[in-house]
This record gives C-alpha cells, sequence and structure tokens, in this order.
C-alpha cells in the first residue's frame, strides 16, 4: 500500500512548484481523477471525499517518488489549480479528467472534451453518473470545433471564461484520418500547414474509447484481468503481468521462482514480437514493402510459440492472478531456443534491407527531434525516451519478476531523432534475446500458479504498480475499498503521451514526416483510448 | 423446372461448409421470378470475377486489425484468394471487414465510410466487438454489434479470431457474391399490372 499525502487544492500549486524546483520531481509518472463520495456521518476523521486527483511523481536523477492527493467537495462547480505549465503531460491528462469527471482546471488553457463527443452529457466516471441513459448512440457527424475556453483566475480571485482559438480562420488546416492507414488505428490528426510545413497539430482521440476504466469497476477481480489484453495487444503479456503484480501485492500473494520465470521470458517474448511488428509497420508506411514480409514472417514463429503454450495468438489471457494459467508446453523451451537462434541469424537481413537503405535514413534521420527535457516533461516512456537519452527503463528503474538477476544493457541512444528510436528498437530485439537466453535453461521446478479464491477480496488502500512494456512504462492505479470489485482502476497509458507529443516532434517539419514520426512513435491507438 | 446452383469455391467441397442451407434458400428466393438464360450466364461470370477479386477497405479500429495484418503477409497471404488489394479510400472498395470494436464516436464514422462506398457493397462484422459487442456489451461507449448500423453479410466471431476463421468468412462471401443477380432481375411470374401496383 503506498502513504499518498492529502494537499488542500489552495496550498496544491505552491507545494507542486516546491516539488518541481527544490526536489527535482521532474516526472510526473501518473495523474488518476477520482470521485471519493459526498462526505458521509460515519467518516473516519481524515477520509478524502469529493472528487479529486492522485498525483505520482518521480525524480529522474535520484529516483525518488512521491504521492499527492487533492480534492474539492462542490460537485456542482469542482475546480482544482492546474499543473500543466510545471509539467507538460498534465495538459492532457487534466483534459481526461475533465472528460471522466467534470473537474474544470484553473489556469488550464485547452478545456475541452477529449475521448467523447462534445455534444455528450455528464460524466461517465462520476459514482452518480448514469451515462446511457442520456446519451443515446448518435448518428450525426460530429461537429469540430476550433474554440476552446481558457479558464483564468484573476487577481481578486474571481474566475474568468476566455474563449480561445487552436486554428484561426486563416489558417490551413488538413484533416488526417480516423480512417487513415498511417495513424495505426483510428486516430485523428489536425494539421495546420504553412505550406509544407507542419505549425501546429490538434490530435483528437476517443474513436476506439471503450470505457474499460468505467467496466473495470462493476468487475471481479479476475475479471479485469481479461480486458488489460484489449489495451495495447502488443504488449497483452506486459500488461496483464502489470495488473497480477499490482493485485498480487495488494492481497500479499507469493509467486512462485518458476512463474517468475515463465513470466519474464513470455514479457521479453511479447517485447520481440512488438518490436518486429514495429519494424514491419514503419517499413510499410515508408514504402519498403518487403520489410514488411520479413518483420511478419518472423513475428509469426513467435506466435507459433505463443499459441502452444497459450492457445491465443493475440489475447493471450496467460497470467492469473497468483500465477499463469497453464504450465509451459514441453516444447516450449526447444522452440524458444530454436528461435533465438534463428532470429539471431536473420536480423542482418532487416539491416540490409532497410536500415541501411539511403531513402530510409534520410526520412528517419534529424526528423521529429524530441530533447531529453521534452520527453520527461511529456512523460513519454519506453523507446521514445531512451532514444532522446532519458533512463525511464522500468526493468532498471524498478525492478520486477526476474529483471534484477539477469544482466541486460538498457538501450540508451542521444540524438532523439526518428532514426534513434527506430534503432532502439532493433537494439532492444538483441537485449531481449540476451535477457530470455539467460533464462531459458534454468526454468526451476515448481508450482506454475498459487491457489486463489474465484472471489478475491483486495484489502482497503491505494497501490501502483508498473511494468514496462512493449512501449513505455505501463502502470497500474488501484484504489479497494476491501470489496471484490475495485473502486478505481486506472491504467497508466504509455501512448497517450506519445499521441500528444506528436505535435512537439512534427513541429516545423514537412507534412510527410508526420507519417515518419508516427510510425517511430510507436503508439498503439487502443491503449491511448482505453 | 427446379434451378439448383450452387456456389463453387475451387478445390473445397460443398458439404464441407457448414451453413449451405441459407445460401440454398437465398438461391431459391432470388430465382422464384425464373432467370433468364442468357443473363443468368452472364451473371455466373461477372461474378465468378467478382468473387474472385473482392477488395477490402483498409479499415481496423483494434486488435483484429493486427490479424488482418497477418492475413496480408506471408505466411496466410490473402493474395491466394483475390483478396490483397486493400485500399485505402473506400471510393476504390468492395467491402468493408469492421475490424475491432465500433465505439459510439465512430459509428457516424463508419457510417459515412459505407455510404461513400460504390456499390455493390459488402460488409464483414469481423470480431466479437464487431459481431455484438463482445467483452465490452456492457460499455457505455461501445455500439452493440455493427449490424445496428450496416447490413451485415457475414459474421466472423473470435477474439480476435484466427486466420483461418477470416478465410471461411471471406469464402462465405465469395459463395454469397457467386450466386447473386448481378443484373438484376425481372419477375417473369408476375403481370405487368402486378408489378406496378
Amino acid at each position: 500500500m503506498e502513504e499518498i499525502k492529502y494537499i488542500e487544492p489552495a496550498a496544491l500549486r505552491d507545494e507542486m512548484l516546491r516539488l518541481r524546483n527544490e526536489e527535482k520531481m521532474d516526472f510526473l509518472e501518473s495523474l488518476t481523477g477520482m470521485d471519493w463520495g459526498v462526505p458521509t456521518e460515519g467518516d473516519a476523521p481524515g477520509t478524502v471525499r469529493g472528487l479529486g486527483i492522485v498525483y505520482h511523481l518521480e525524480s529522474t536523477e535520484t529516483h525518488e517518488r512521491v504521492a499527492l492527493e487533492t480534492s474539492t467537495l462542490d460537485r456542482e462547480h469542482p475546480e482544482l489549480p492546474t499543473v500543466s505549465d510545471i509539467w507538460k503531460t498534465a495538459k492532457i491528462n487534466e483534459r481526461e479528467v475533465y472528460d471522466f469527471y467534470g473537474i474544470i482546471f484553473i489556469g488550464h488553457t485547452d478545456m475541452r472534451r477529449i475521448y467523447l463527443r462534445n455534444d455528450w452529457v455528464g460524466y461517465p466516471l462520476r459514482k452518480d453518473d448514469d451515462p446511457e441513459k442520456e446519451n443515446p448512440l448518435r448518428m450525426d457527424n460530429e461537429e469540430t470545433v476550433d474554440e476552446t475556453i481558457e479558464i483564468e483566475l484573476g487577481a481578486d480571485g474571481t474566475i474568468k471564461n476566455k474563449k480561445d482559438l487552436i486554428f484561426g480562420d486563416e489558417e490551413y488546416v488538413v484533416n488526417i484520418g480516423p480512417q487513415h492507414p498511417a495513424t495505426h488505428g483510428v486516430l485523428r490528426f489536425r494539421v495546420s500547414l504553412e505550406g509544407e510545413m507542419i505549425k501546429k497539430i490538434d490530435p483528437i482521440l476517443g474513436y476506439i474509447h471503450r470505457g474499460i476504466e468505467k467496466m473495470n469497476e462493476s468487475l471481479t477481480y479476475p475479471q479485469t484481468l481479461a480486458l488489460t489484453d484489449r489495451l495495447d495487444y502488443l504488449a497483452a503479456m506486459q500488461n496483464r503481468h502489470a495488473l497480477c503484480m499490482c493485485i498480487e501485492k495488494a492481497v500479499g500473494i507469493e509467486i512462485s521462482e518458476r512463474t517468475q520465470y515463465i513470466r519474464t521470458i513470455m514479457d521479453e517474448l511479447q517485447r520481440i514480437d512488438s518490436h518486429l511488428l514495429y519494424y514491419s509497420c514503419l517499413a510499410m508506411d515508408l514504402g519498403a514493402l518487403t520489410a514488411f514480409f520479413y518483420g511478419f514472417r518472423d513475428r509469426e514463429k513467435i506466435l507459433d510459440i505463443f499459441e502452444e503454450t497459450c492457445g491465443g495468438r493475440l489475447t493471450l489471457n496467460y497470467n492469473m492472478i497468483g500465477g499463469v494459467q497453464s504450465d509451459i508446453h514441453p516444447n516450449f523451451v526447444k522452440r524458444v531456443k530454436d528461435f533465438i537462434k534463428y532470429l539471431r541469424g536473420v536480423i542482418h537481413e532487416y539491416h540490409d534491407i532497410f536500415t541501411g537503405n539511403i531513402i530510409a535514413q534520410n526520412r528517419m534521420k534529424g526528423v521529429g527531434v524530441l530533447s531529453r527535457e521534452d520527453v520527461i516533461s511529456y512523460g513519454a516512456t519506453g523507446g521514445t525516451g531512451r532514444a532522446s537519452g532519458w533512463h525511464c527503463d522500468v526493468r532498471k528503474r524498478m525492478p520486477y519478476a526476474m529483471y534484477d538477476k539477469v544482466n541486460f544493457k538498457e538501450i540508451i541512444y542521444t540524438e532523439g531523432d526518428s532514426f534513434a528510436r527506430y534503432m532502439v528498437r532493433m537494439d532492444e530485439i538483441m537485449e531481449s534475446m540476451n535477457i530470455i537466453e539467460q533464462l531459458i535453461d534454468n526454468i526451476p521446478e515448481g508450482e506454475y500458479k498459487v491457489k486463489t479464491k474465484p472471489i478475491i477480496k483486495v484489502p482497503e488502500g491505494q497501490y501502483y504498480q508498473a511494468v514496462e512494456a512493449s512501449r513505455g512504462e505501463f502502470g497500474v492505479f488501484l484504489e479497494s475499498h476491501g470489496d471484490k470489485y475495485p473502486y478505481r482502476l486506472h491504467y497508466r497509458s504509455t501512448g497517450l503521451p506519445l499521441a500528444d507529443i506528436v505535435d512537439t516532434a512534427c513541429r516545423g517539419e514537412k507534412i510527410a514526416d508526420l507519417i515518419t514520426v508516427g510510425g517511430t512513435l510507436d503508439y498503439v491507438v487502443p491503449d491511448i483510448d482505453r | 423446372m427446379e434451378i439448383t446452383k450452387k456456389p463453387k469455391i475451387k478445390d473445397i467441397p460443398y458439404d464441407e461448409f457448414i451453413d449451405n442451407s441459407s445460401l440454398e434458400e437465398l438461391v431459391k428466393e432470388l430465382n422464384q421470378g425464373r432467370t433468364n438464360v442468357i443473363l443468368g450466364a452472364l451473371d455466373d461470370v461477372v461474378n465468378w470475377g467478382r468473387s474472385n477479386s473482392l477488395w477490402p477497405l483498409t479499415f481496423a479500429t483494434s486488435c483484429c486489425g493486427i490479424e488482418f495484418m497477418a492475413l496480408g503477409a506471408a505466411r496466410y497471404d490473402m493474395a491466394r484468394f483475390g483478396f490483397e488489394v486493400a485500399r485505402s479510400s473506400p471510393r476504390q472498395a468492395d467491402m468493408i471487414m469492421v475490424c475491432g470494436t465500433i465505439t459510439n464516436k465512430m459509428a457516424p464514422v463508419l457510417k459515412r465510410l459505407y455510404d461513400q462506398m460504390a456499390d455493390p457493397k459488402y460488409v464483414i462484422a469481423v470480431g466479437g466487438c464487431a459481431v455484438s459487442g463482445g467483452p465490452f456489451v456492457k460499455s457505455y461507449h461501445v455500439l452493440n454489434g455493427v449490424d445496428k448500423i450496416l447490413p451485415v453479410d457475414v459474421y466472423i466471431p473470435g477474439c480476435p479470431p484466427r486466420p483461418e476463421a477470416f478465410y471461411y468468412g471471406m469464402m462465405q462471401l465469395q459463395r454469397k457474391v457467386k450466386i447473386e443477380k448481378f443484373f438484376g432481375g425481372v419477375n417473369k411470374k408476375q403481370k405487368k399490372e402486378q408489378s406496378e401496383e
């Protein structure tokens, strides 16, 4: 259980500025909206009520972590101060909180809905809201609004709404998506152009928002596991690993060593799978179709291994609370070893056909440069962060499973351009194979699953657990009130900061480079929208 | 004379498909008004061509889209069936494979895409989400089945369906295309006055 310090909204900004400037908490890991209900008479002193936020902060220098919370009791006009000027990632996360809980952030420059339609009624994640009652399926096309509202706090303490324009009338705005093959799913960009140069990008999300976080509140813990595979389906193993670990930590279940080995190997296989797909899609986006076939040819071999043990190809449903669903297949060890030997033999083909290609190099080198400060401020973890020189690998920062017992390098590039982001992934494939080779021969005998009750009750408290998923830090924030259902289960999406940072990466680049940047950032849209 | 027309798929025996009865009913219904010999023969030729070059729209919202990509790659290779020309523009596509969850926000966009496609057009609902809402059936923002907004020709269940299941569904669509009357049909049994009513 985590210690979360309560801060009054009035003191929030001063405390946040102090943490940022004095204690160098420069990474806002997660920002979670909460609805703690209305105060009742039976409340113990110190119980936090109302609509609020939980912040998880980390310092990239000292790796110290701190969690804070704040709340307001006003349900009609809930207002809290913004932190979006301190950490850039807060801007999009606060929009998410506004969308789900209706909390208005004073000082925020862009208070629009992010996932739901502009004409949506109510705030679906509030406990007293019935989203389906007032929101039938609307089949009219959604109006795109160029106007946004900025909430200002005057010197005399009054709140002023200032109208702001996202795109002016004189700007040339091109719409890309939601149905566009280069956006990797149903993501929509509105791009303002100056000739061929990108002036500004406004990402519009929510075309695959399935309300998983709300659904979780009425599912038992073992049932919530099923939905994690469908968030980022190229990190199905890791996502589920995170949620399992979070629940196991909360309940206090000890995991056998055999399970830890299996989970680590599966995570790394999944990472190779994801990076091969990354390579294929990036190459295809840039017009190299042969490379696409190479990547998929080898990816199928991993899927075969998964299929033999888990029974599925994509949504694997393998991790369970207390272990894994079934023991590894007798062929597993041999096939994994064969596969690694095979992949080491063919990986040079990947570099021959694509990495060394002069067109690919020209399109990637120096394109979409992100500085280290930007990736930290936006919270863009994973390959994107490591390509800009940020040591953000959760496997090193907060080791879990077997990662503190194996030797592996954290791949770091400092250029921050598309080519560095691409090379991080290619090198990580090799590192993942290293990790698997260290483990595969030593899987200890033992139980693969600890017996658990079908209905699990998690003790009261707040828990956070992160893993290094295929494309960054995937976090699970769980608040339990001691029931068989979670009170709130929030996922720190790996893709949300990546969709947010596209604007920074693309400014001043050509419109064609948007495809390169999007391809190398490697977002998966269902993971962004949840 | 009873017209019995059995849509053939090369190398797969007719009886290996499990739901032949619905197709047979469709044939019966279509041929109630009898068929012109020449137009019927022309229909067969045109439909043979059409069914073997169905161009799908590249449309994917989530997991099923990755399996759709696997179909395009070397191992499963949908070019064998004539599906390989995946179009990014709805104007050039013959069918839309709804791969993945359709949310309330996406529904008008999908309808618009469908409306932009040129006739004759077909819809395949792929995966549990598109068939019925799947695991997200209780969500506040998910359309429970794409058949609420589009006429669906073939359903492929699964989460996500295996590539083999994709093929089974796509071949069922081919069979459906093969029995259609491309040039339309006039009901010869009906008297002129009756049809004008």
